[in-house]
């Protein structure tokens, strides 16, 4: 990693492309979703006539999802050896009830001492963290896919009937499948975890919430080897 | 285009009821296809009534005037050559147009609130100024029926003339046909006429003859009589279409799940908020009560 000035008791989580691929993503999305939901519900046609009306919407839309899923691919060069799924994942994914209900004290490190290691330890991204990044991941390339053909589907011959009526139905279903991703992810990253959103705005998280929420990653970026804690 | 006359049954991406209460007799077309000679007055007639720019001719090879129907481009008679076991060559001549489903695939499918609309008369109409040109009617519709202006990035297909129906005159298409192929009237009518039309056909010889009226769109709002009735597929009409499959279970169960899932999950995260809360560093708390007893 390059040497990027921190703050006293700080370490660098997400530099300067992340951050901003991080929000490209988002940002396209949210207007993905906006637009997607109008779209998708007469219930809420009313957001499409926010967004300048329905024929703008569906003519921004296909462009949007064009950078969204740049920005995914770009994410998937960047992390994909943080997200690979490891046998640590395994162990972890073992207590994720405990996880879910806010009850991993017993992973602190100190707690561990006492005998108390229930939750195995995590890396740069816990395994719900993948689980994210994969939906995400799959879902953008189907929307891409079944979107292209949504896109020019006045310029398919009728012979290929049958991949315009595949995609008007795959397109909704791995829309769907990103809404609940996308809805867990920010309530997860705002509400629950604290200090992930400051991260992934500026950047920094406290040594002691990256020893917390991801001790292997903090060993592994400050070197220190399992021994010294 | 005739609101005022005519109400409206049902209508695209609506969360409401359509608003057409008073019932009205169901229109149709009645094409017997064994009368056509293919003079294209028809085609002519849809041209001049609806006020359409000229469309370029193409050659392909038979007296057709072009490929298909284009946006600008609503009723062609197509050519299509058949021979028949015992060796006899036919001419399949058929009216290619908008079939005016009771069953409309191409409202189901609309996501644009009223850019397709059905009249209570059975009449399916597109509303370009409502249309956001997603094209995705053309999935809907099961004939081909809708295609899309370059230009303007809407629909367009016969309107079965709703200006002239609902002020009592018939389709120009009809007007202008000089065989009797074509007629206007009510449904119900016109399906006895066909019977008998039928029955006429095949002491003729054509025991294949039939109505073609499918019941998988519940009906159609154009129906026509075929020699070959057992065999739609020769005058390029598909044997049995309905409303697609994927069509149906999109707007049908997966926008219940997606809902339900939608606004669960919204609730679910609020309500796990309020019984477990945000996570602590125990660490960073330690740090905090230090700060407060300091
Ligand atoms: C308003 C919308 C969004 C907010 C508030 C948000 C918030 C966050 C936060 C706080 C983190 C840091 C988590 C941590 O390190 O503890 C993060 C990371 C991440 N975000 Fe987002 N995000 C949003 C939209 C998206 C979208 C649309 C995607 C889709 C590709 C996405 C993909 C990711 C990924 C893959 C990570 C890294 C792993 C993870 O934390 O899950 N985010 N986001
Ligand atoms: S192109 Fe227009 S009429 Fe066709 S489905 Fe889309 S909004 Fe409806
Ligand atoms: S033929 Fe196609 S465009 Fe016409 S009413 Fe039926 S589904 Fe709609």
């Amino acid at each position: 990693m390059k040497p990027v000035k921190v703050a006293q008791g700080n370490v660098l989580r997400y530099n300067f492309t992340e951050r901003l691929v991080h929000w490209t993503a988002a940002l396209s999305y949210i207007y993905l979703l906006l637009s997607g939901l109008a779209f998708w519900t007469p219930w809420m046609w009313w957001v499409a006539m926010m967004l300048g009306g329905g024929p703008v919407s569906r003519a921004v839309h296909p462009w949007m999802g064009l950078i969204f899923t740049a920005a995914v691919v770009y994410m998937y060069r960047m992390w994909l050896p943080d997200m690979r799924i490891t046998p640590t994942d395994l162990e972890w994914r073992k207590t994720i009830r405990a996880y879910v209900r806010n009850e991993e004290e017993e992973m602190h490190p100190l707690q561990a001492a006492r005998g108390f290691d229930r939750f195995a330890p995590v890396d740069r991204f816990n395994l719900g963290q993948k689980y994210l990044f994969w939906l995400m991941f799959w879902a953008g390339l189907t929307l891409l896919a079944t979107g292209l053909v949504l896109w020019f589907s006045d310029y398919l011959p009728w012979s290929l009937r049958w991949l315009r009526l595949l995609s008007a139905f795959l397109h909704p279903v791995a829309f769907l499948f990103t809404v609940g991703g996308f809805i867990i992810h920010v309530y997860m990253g705002t509400a629950v975890v604290r200090g992930g959103f400051s991260s992934v705005i500026r950047g920094e998280v406290s040594e002691s919430w990256a020893r917390y929420h991801h001790r292997l990653w903090l060993d592994r970026v400050t070197g220190a080897s399992a021994a010294k804690k | 285009m005739a609101g005022k006359v005519l109400e409206i049954r049902a209508m695209s991406a609506s969360s409401t009821p359509a608003p057409g209460i008073r019932s009205a007799p169901v229109v149709a077309k009645l094409i017997d296809t064994s009368a056509c000679i293919g003079c294209k007055a028809c085609e002519v007639a849809c041209q001049e009534w609806n006020d359409l720019p000229p469309e370029t001719t193409v050659q392909i090879g038979t007296y057709q005037t072009m490929p298909d129907t284009t946006p600008s481009f609503w009723n062609l008679i197509k050519f299509n050559e058949h021979e028949t076991d015992d060796g006899a060559f036919h001419w399949l001549l058929r009216k290619d147009q908008c079939m005016h489903c009771a069953d409309p695939g191409c409202l189901k499918a609309c996501p644009a609130p009223g850019a397709i609309v059905q009249y209570n008369n059975g009449i399916v109409d597109f509303q370009q100024d409502n249309c956001i040109g997603c094209g995705y009617c053309i999935a809907g519709c099961p004939f081909n029926v809708p295609k899309m202006s370059r230009q303007t990035k809407k629909v367009y297909k016969c309107t079965l003339c709703v200006d002239r129906v609902s002020v009592g005159l018939e389709p120009a298409c009809i007007k202008a046909c000089p065989t009797n192929c074509l007629t206007f009237g009510t449904k119900e009518v016109l399906l006895q006429k066909a019977k008998s039309r039928v029955a006429q056909l095949q002491t003729a010889g054509f025991l294949d003859a039939a109505v073609y009226d499918p019941p998988g769109v519940s009906g159609t709002g154009v129906v026509s009589i075929l020699a070959f009735g057992k065999n739609p597929e020769a005058y390029g009409l598909p044997k049995d279409p309905s409303v697609s499959f994927a069509v149906e279970i999109w707007k049908g169960p997966l926008k219940w799940i997606g809902n339900i899932a939608i606004v669960g999950g919204i609730i679910g995260t609020f309500v796990h908020y309020l019984r477990f809360g945000p996570k602590h560093v125990p660490e960073d708390d330690k740090a905090k009560q230090a700060d407060a007893g300091r």
